[in-house]
């Protein structure tokens, strides 16, 4: 099998090495974990798992709307149904199995309070648009949850509408252009972003048509101060700043690239993916910031559920806060109400940026989580996952590479691969051969300014057992690594559920969906 | 606190490894005009009872559909979901794992991922689908930028029955990217309409079916119009469960699909989160926004899968991406993947034929209401009816009487002059008593 790179020097495809032992079960069975077919191959086509009364009127009122060709989609009943999913979630990590050290991503303990809250018929089973007077505990809870996020991050106003951390990015950046524009300034069509910075800042500022401009990083991993007021002028209309960075390290200046950039007539977004480092301990308005989203499905623990749902709600500063999109909740004498239209109040509002009211299901689970922590237990949550990082960080930089050696770290701790060099093994091999130790890797090759990057975030959830657990295994790695072994990690994983996949391939030839095989009689082929 | 396992003793020992004398030492980088030494103004830690305590509270206050005769649509719908679907999706496996980078450990996620996009792909009668979108509304404004880059024009037709949160959804895009947007004047049945607007600069024409009135629109002639001026079709479906009765965007010639998939799987959670269907002609694919899941092999040939064309996508291209999402909605389309697994089309068609059946039971009681319209002439499961009074008194007073008689247009759209029509729908989960309590009380409010 061929062997490619991407761009960032990340192998696309597997290469190939004999497994560890040459056991193989005769059904392709690996003891609990079964090979399963999908469900369009287990002849269902004539099934259903669910008992449904025939209806007692026909459809002959609809005529040729009615359709007539097979949908071609198959049935399971109750029990293969179950046995299928529980079958399948078995081939999956999960942060309920081992620490799960994914930078940037803050997979923490998802508790389960949350969980059963977000399921009271109250919350789960009213309508986006039952008359308000039916839904005033909604909207009492809307409200709270947006009085929290104020005081937690010192900002005087809230978007809760969007639905990730993305489309709070979205917001920001609308907020930012509605504002520009009711000053009469068309003129600004460039955004300022850091080379370190998440993929959806750029994405974010190109879709709604800004220019991207890069900002450098000094050797200490930091926005290049001089760098940024060259790049500074009357053509930039914002600078997205991720705060803790995506290096793990605090932007000391912060306070003066506010400055900077308000100086020049532009606003200062700040990414809040990493908002859990400081959360009780720093107020991101007391850095002037004008806009942050916050990832409720990150810092306030709403599960990831495999990519989604989130929530990313967005708070603004006062010179933002008119712009903010509709709908959102104020408070009149006899209860909550919600602002739909750009009229009145929100006469300068931007627009809507979804339908309904954004993510209640995220709301309930992040406010049960605030709640739950307090002000004190939410200022702990800091300070654990900082120490957590830290205290990795310490245990494992005489074996491997530290990005940035000097000073602390905050949540995560970054490595680059410079330690692997001549040991003819890549960052992807070993965070493969982490699989095999029973660990979700790190994330790898992001930040893009570093080489090879490994970022582990350990989180506050991890007790420091199985910290020493991952150290423990870390540094075992590193021992085979610099002894040679390259087998295990080129070959890696080999006792995970799949051996490497291949990305080449599937990305050449795509199959996207599931198609019959030639000659098969399975229905609606 | 009890979701933090360090105890004094570890911070210490911890911090001593690190060689710092106290945890100020690794916040040392922030300035010190932002330190704060306190904690801030809010509730101090909480255990567990006590907040269900309060969240219970604010809860109880609250009128769930279930505790009512209940007929609320206009994009989102009650339907019935099996046990096991909200059991799968919490199981540790799929609700605390990421996004599937690593493919050797999520094999789970990716599968059903590849079965959803098959589901998808089926039920729209399209060729390929995504791995969902944040709802269905993100899903079209996306889709109206997606026309804009694969015809490089600058113009977007949106139908009459267009639900007006997809139509200010787009708006609020488009315009940030010099989209110009056409909005034809609400109508309860008046699709084709867009074949007038339609000109040179025109990238797409966005319908929608059954559309915000319920009326269902076959837009075979509609496409036809469309495709003839070089621009896409977008069809929007804010009632998926419908694709189990009428026929599919694919089979009219929708060149993209973008829907609201809540009706299956997931609950109403009061507007969100929801997950949202994209669907695509083959030839699109790399224009399609958000991830993809395909097949492929692992080192000893087996099959797997794997998240791919990632090419278009914001980690990799950064400002050349086809969008800017991320995290989109894998555990709503988790839930959809199962409860369409658990119907198949046999089920499908059941529900669907009983969803259809119950609104035409719900029509024929409401025409028989003095003083009541009816508007939509055809339709699956939500009908519009003209009221001889603003529908959202009428609401109020029945909802004080403790029934939810459905959503008055001017919730939706305060400008189109259609304060005295109601949206009514029916699913599967009104019964008929619920209808006749419906009409009765209905009649009663109006001869009052």
């Amino acid at each position: 099998m061929s062997s490619s790179m991407n761009t960032v020097g990340r192998p696309t495809a597997p290469t190939e090495v004999d497994p560890i032992h040459g056991f193989q079960s005769l059904t392709g069975g690996r003891g609990l974990l079964q090979d399963e077919p999908l469900i369009f191959e287990m002849d269902g086509w004539d099934k259903t798992g669910v008992d449904v009364p025939d209806a007692d009127l026909d459809a002959s009122d609809l005529g040729a709307l009615v359709r007539r060709d097979p949908i071609g989609l198959p049935g399971l009943s109750e029990p293969e149904t179950m046995r299928h999913y529980v079958r399948l979630s078995q081939k999956n990590h999960a942060i309920d199995l081992a620490l799960y050290p994914l930078g940037s991503c803050t997979m923490k303990h998802n508790p389960r309070l949350n969980e059963k809250m977000a399921r009271l018929p109250g919350f789960s089973d009213i309508h986006p648009l039952q008359p308000q007077s039916t839904v005033q505990g909604a909207l009492a809870l809307m409200d709270r949850l947006a009085h929290w996020l104020k005081t937690l991050t010192g900002m005087p106003a809230v978007a809760l509408s969007p639905k990730a951390g993305a489309h709070g990015e979205l917001c920001g950046l609308l907020a930012i252009h509605a504002a520009h524009d009711a000053k009469g300034d068309h003129a600004r069509r460039v955004v300022l972003v850091p080379t370190s910075a998440h993929g959806t800042n750029p994405a974010t500022a190109a879709f709604v048509g800004y220019s991207v401009r890069e900002i450098a990083q000094t050797a200490d991993g930091r926005v290049d101060l001089q760098d940024l007021k060259a790049k500074l002028g009357p053509d930039v209309a914002a600078i997205m700043v991720t705060n803790p960075n995506t290096c793990g390290l605090f932007e000391r200046d912060i306070v003066e690239i506010a400055r900077l950039t308000h100086e020049a007539g532009a606003y200062f977004y700040c990414d809040g993916a990493n908002f859990n480092a400081i959360v009780g301990r720093v107020r991101p308005g007391d850095l002037g910031v004008d806009a942050m989203h916050i990832n409720l499905h990150k810092t306030f623990s709403t599960p990831h559920g495999g990519g989604g749902p989130g929530a990313g709600p967005v708070v603004l500063s006062e010179a933002l806060a008119p712009f903010a999109p509709t709908p959102w909740v104020v408070s009149h004498e006899d209860g909550f109400r919600l602002v739909e239209f750009e009229e009145g109040e929100a006469v300068q509002s931007f627009g809507r940026m979804n339908a309904f009211h954004g993510q209640m299901g995220m709301y309930v689970r992040a406010l049960t989580y605030m709640m739950s922590h307090g002000s004190d237990g939410l200022r702990q949550v800091a300070e654990d996952a900082v120490l957590n990082a830290n205290y990795i960080k310490a245990r494992l930089s005489d074996v491997m590479s530290p990005a940035f050696p000097d000073g602390p770290c905050m949540h995560e701790a970054l490595f680059d691969d410079r330690w692997l060099e001549g040991t003819g093994i890549t960052t992807l091999d070993f965070a493969k051969a982490m699989i095999d130790e029973g660990f979700h890797p790190m994330t790898m090759y992001f930040p893009l300014v570093v080489h090879g990057a490994m970022l582990i975030e350990p989180t506050e959830t991890e007790s420091r057992i199985e910290l020493d657990r991952f150290i423990e295994a870390l540094r075992a790695l590193a021992g085979a690594a610099r002894a040679g072994e390259v087998d295990r990690f080129k070959g890696a994983p080999y006792l995970a559920p799949m051996r490497r996949l291949d990305e080449t391939q599937a990305a050449r030839q795509p199959r996207l969906s599931w198609k019959a095989r030639e000659g098969s009689n399975l229905a609606a082929e | 606190m009890r979701y933090l396992p360090l105890t004094a003793d570890d911070r210490r020992s911890m911090l001593s490894a690190i060689g710092a004398k106290s945890i100020d030492d690794l916040f040392v980088d922030v300035p010190l005009s932002a330190r704060r030494d306190g904690v801030v103004d809010l509730p101090k830690v909480m255990g567990e009872l006590e907040v269900e305590r309060e969240l219970s509270a604010l809860a109880a206050r609250n009128k769930p559909a279930g505790s009512v005769p209940f007929f609320c649509g206009a994009g989102a719908y009650r339907h019935h979901v099996p046990a096991t679907v909200d059991h799968v999706i919490q199981r540790s496996e799929f609700l605390t794992s990421y996004t599937p980078y690593q493919p050797e450990i999520a094999q789970g996620t990716l599968q059903v991922l590849f079965e959803f996009q098959t589901q998808v792909a089926r039920l729209t009668g399209m060729e390929v689908a995504n791995a969902s979108m944040y709802d269905g509304s993100t899903a079209a404004a996306e889709a109206v930028l997606m026309a804009s880059r694969v015809t490089r024009r600058t113009r977007a037709v949106l139908s009459p029955g267009l639900h007006p949160h997809y139509v200010h959804s787009i708006e609020t895009l488009a315009h940030a990217t010099s989209i110009q947007t056409e909005r034809l004047r609400p109508a309860v049945d008046a699709e084709a309409d867009v074949i007038e607007a339609i000109d040179a600069n025109t990238a797409c024409v966005v319908v929608q079916t059954p559309n915000v009135f319920g009326t269902a629109t076959d837009v075979t002639r509609i496409a036809e119009a469309v495709h003839a001026a070089g621009a896409l079709l977008i069809v929007v479906t804010t009632e998926v469960m419908s694709l189990g009765l009428l026929k599919s965007p694919g089979e009219m010639g929708a060149d993209i699909v973008a829907a609201e998939g809540q009706s299956i799987g997931n609950a109403l959670n009061f507007g969100g989160p929801y997950v949202g269907l994209f669907a695509a002609r083959e030839k699109l694919t790399r224009q399609m926004p958000g991830r993809l899941c395909g097949e492929t092999v692992d080192a000893e040939g087996r099959r797997g899968f794997v998240l791919t064309l990632s090419t278009r996508e914001q980690h990799i291209r950064r400002d050349k991406a086809t969008s800017n999402i991320c995290t989109n909605s894998g555990l709503c389309a988790l839930a959809f993947n199962i409860h369409m697994s658990l119907l198949g089309e046999k089920g499908l068609r059941k529900v669907a034929a009983v969803n259809h059946a119950q609104a035409r039971k719900t029509r024929d009681a409401l025409a028989a209401v003095p003083g009541v319209e009816v508007l939509t002439p055809r339709f699956f499961n939500e009908i519009a009816v003209r009221l001889p009074r603003p529908a959202e008194q009428v609401v109020q007073v029945l909802a004080d009487h403790n029934i939810i008689a459905g959503v008055p247009f001017s919730r939706l759209d305060p400008e189109a002059g259609m304060d005295d029509v109601l949206l009514v729908a029916a699913t599967e989960i009104v019964t008929d008593h619920d209808i006749k309590l419906l009409a009765m009380a209905l009649s009663k409010v109006l001869s009052a």
